[in-house]
């Protein structure tokens, strides 16, 4: 991992971390089992508002499935599960609603292929809260440029690096406005160059003070942006902790975890 | 011209001519029942499912001719006089309408579902989803495949000679049964067969070479 190519960036203080407000995110003793097989075996945890949160662990783990019931694209059987206000064990949950609010980055960039950056990025605002063309068109630019790809309006994503395409996901998922973002392993599928500028995307983010849950397998990233680090072991969360909990593992399963990554 | 006149000549393009309103009746009727049928063939709804699979299969395991009787002759039994062209034209729309309604579920399926995930989580409604993510890109797979039927839908006009319907296999047996030069007029009808079908094999091909290529 190419440390030096990530700049640190100050751990941030988080408002909501006093105590007096609302935790954006509370899990609390969430279950989840596809057929026979539980794999989420009660998960706590619970994430402040600009806190940015990495969740590792090896594949099978269950940080996905846990990331995923957060927008409600998974459901879950047992437990509480609380994100920006709603409830989604709740039977009328308007997942609309709650997908206004909170904004998921994929792995596989999942841009339309055949919509150009401006109107990948404009799509949503338009059609899901009624943003005029002119305002759509500034949207654009702003989130673009946050992002580093004011140049790229009229391009498709097929004339884009990976790096890039992933970096339009990150601003298509902006322009909504989220209040809080989900990363799921979204460097998984580039090379150390791309995955770089990808990262010092979600850093500048960060920077912002935007509240964020990641999954990821670059443990030095981790490390430095995460004011929270999550291990999760067998659909449980097996430590947590700050980021230089990965220095000093409590757990054999994280000490061979970071063992094996580092 | 080969020991035709001019008028029996005229007389199988004026069938074709038919031909080839029949083709397009059956087309727009094929899409008209199609879309629905892909529609509820691709539906989360298990009933709509099931129904719209049945109609599919029924009409799929029916022979075109046994349609067009069926469709000639049940109108009559009901009372009602139609054209030759209204049943016939009926039966295509029959038989393009649940092979387009296949086809077109394929295109539809074809789209990955991290599509409809994505758009899902940027809060766009199940109708939004499917209006600008999934159909645009339905619509350039389907394509090929889609001109490629029009060939069929063509070629298959002509069972409609069994329900007496003018069309260019019709006028050509007619001209037949006064020449008798079977070889010379049915070989005139399948060049003018060929010549209708072959661009849109061309055109049907070099759309799938656009889509390999992209």
């Amino acid at each position: 991992m190419n440390e030096a190519a990530i700049p640190r960036i100050q751990s941030k203080d988080s408002p909501a971390m006093s105590g007096s407000s609302q935790p954006m995110v509370r899990f609390h003793n969430l279950r989840k089992s596809y057929g026979a097989v539980e794999v989420l075996k009660g998960i706590d945890l619970e994430v402040s508002s600009g806190q940015v949160v990495a969740l590792i662990g090896r594949s099978g783990s269950g940080k996905s499935t846990a990331l995923r019931c957060v927008n409600g694209l998974e459901r879950f059987q047992a437990g509480e599960l609380h994100v920006c206000g709603y409830d989604l064990s709740a039977k009328d949950l308007n997942l609309r609603n709650l997908r206004q609010d909170v904004g998921i980055v994929f792995q596989s960039y999942n841009l339309f292929p055949h919509l150009t950056v401006e109107q990948n990025v404009t799509l949503a605002p338009r059609k899901v809260k009624g943003v005029g063309h002119t305002e759509a068109r500034e949207l654009a630019k702003e989130v673009l440029a946050q992002v580093g790809l004011s140049d790229k309006v009229d391009a498709y994503p097929e004339q884009l690096s990976g790096g890039q395409q992933q970096r339009v996901a990150i601003a298509r998922s902006l322009a909504m406005k989220p209040k809080l973002m989900l990363f799921d392993e979204v460097t998984s599928a580039l090379d150390p160059e791309l995955t770089g500028e990808v990262l010092r995307t979600i850093e500048r983010l960060a920077a912002d003070g935007m509240t964020m849950m990641l999954v990821t397998h670059e443990m030095a990233f981790a490390r430095s942006v995460a004011d929270q680090v999550v291990f999760m072991h067998q659909g449980r969360v097996w430590e947590a902790g700050p980021g230089d909990m990965l220095l000093d593992p409590q757990t054999v399963e994280l000490r061979q975890f970071v063992g094996s990554g580092l | 011209m080969l020991g035709l006149t001019i008028q029996q000549i005229a007389y199988i393009f004026q069938g074709a001519g038919w031909t080839i309103i029949l083709s397009l009746l059956g087309f727009v009727g094929g899409t008209v029942l199609g879309l629905p049928i892909a529609l509820a063939r691709s539906s989360n709804s298990k009933a709509l499912r099931v129904a719209s699979s049945l109609l599919v299969q029924f009409i799929q395991g029916v022979p075109l001719p046994v349609i067009m009787f069926v469709v000639y002759f049940g109108i009559s039994i009901g009372g009602f006089e139609v054209p030759a062209l209204v049943a016939a034209g009926l039966a295509m729309t029959l038989y393009s309408g649940a092979y387009l309604g296949e086809i077109w579920k394929g295109c539809i399926q074809a789209v990955p579902k991290t599509q409809w995930e994505a758009a899902e989580c940027l809060a766009l409604t199940p109708a939004q989803r499917f209006v600008y993510v999934v159909l645009p890109q339905a619509l350039r797979i389907a394509i090929p495949p889609t001109v490629g039927f029009m060939v069929q839908i063509v070629k298959n006009t002509s069972y409609a000679v069994v329900i007496n319907f003018f069309d260019l296999t019709y006028s050509a047996k007619v001209i037949n049964n006064s020449t008798f030069m079977p070889f010379t007029v049915f070989t005139l009808a399948a060049a003018i067969y060929f010549a209708i079908c072959f661009p849109m094999s061309v055109l049907a091909q070099r759309y799938e070479r656009k889509l390999h290529r992209s």
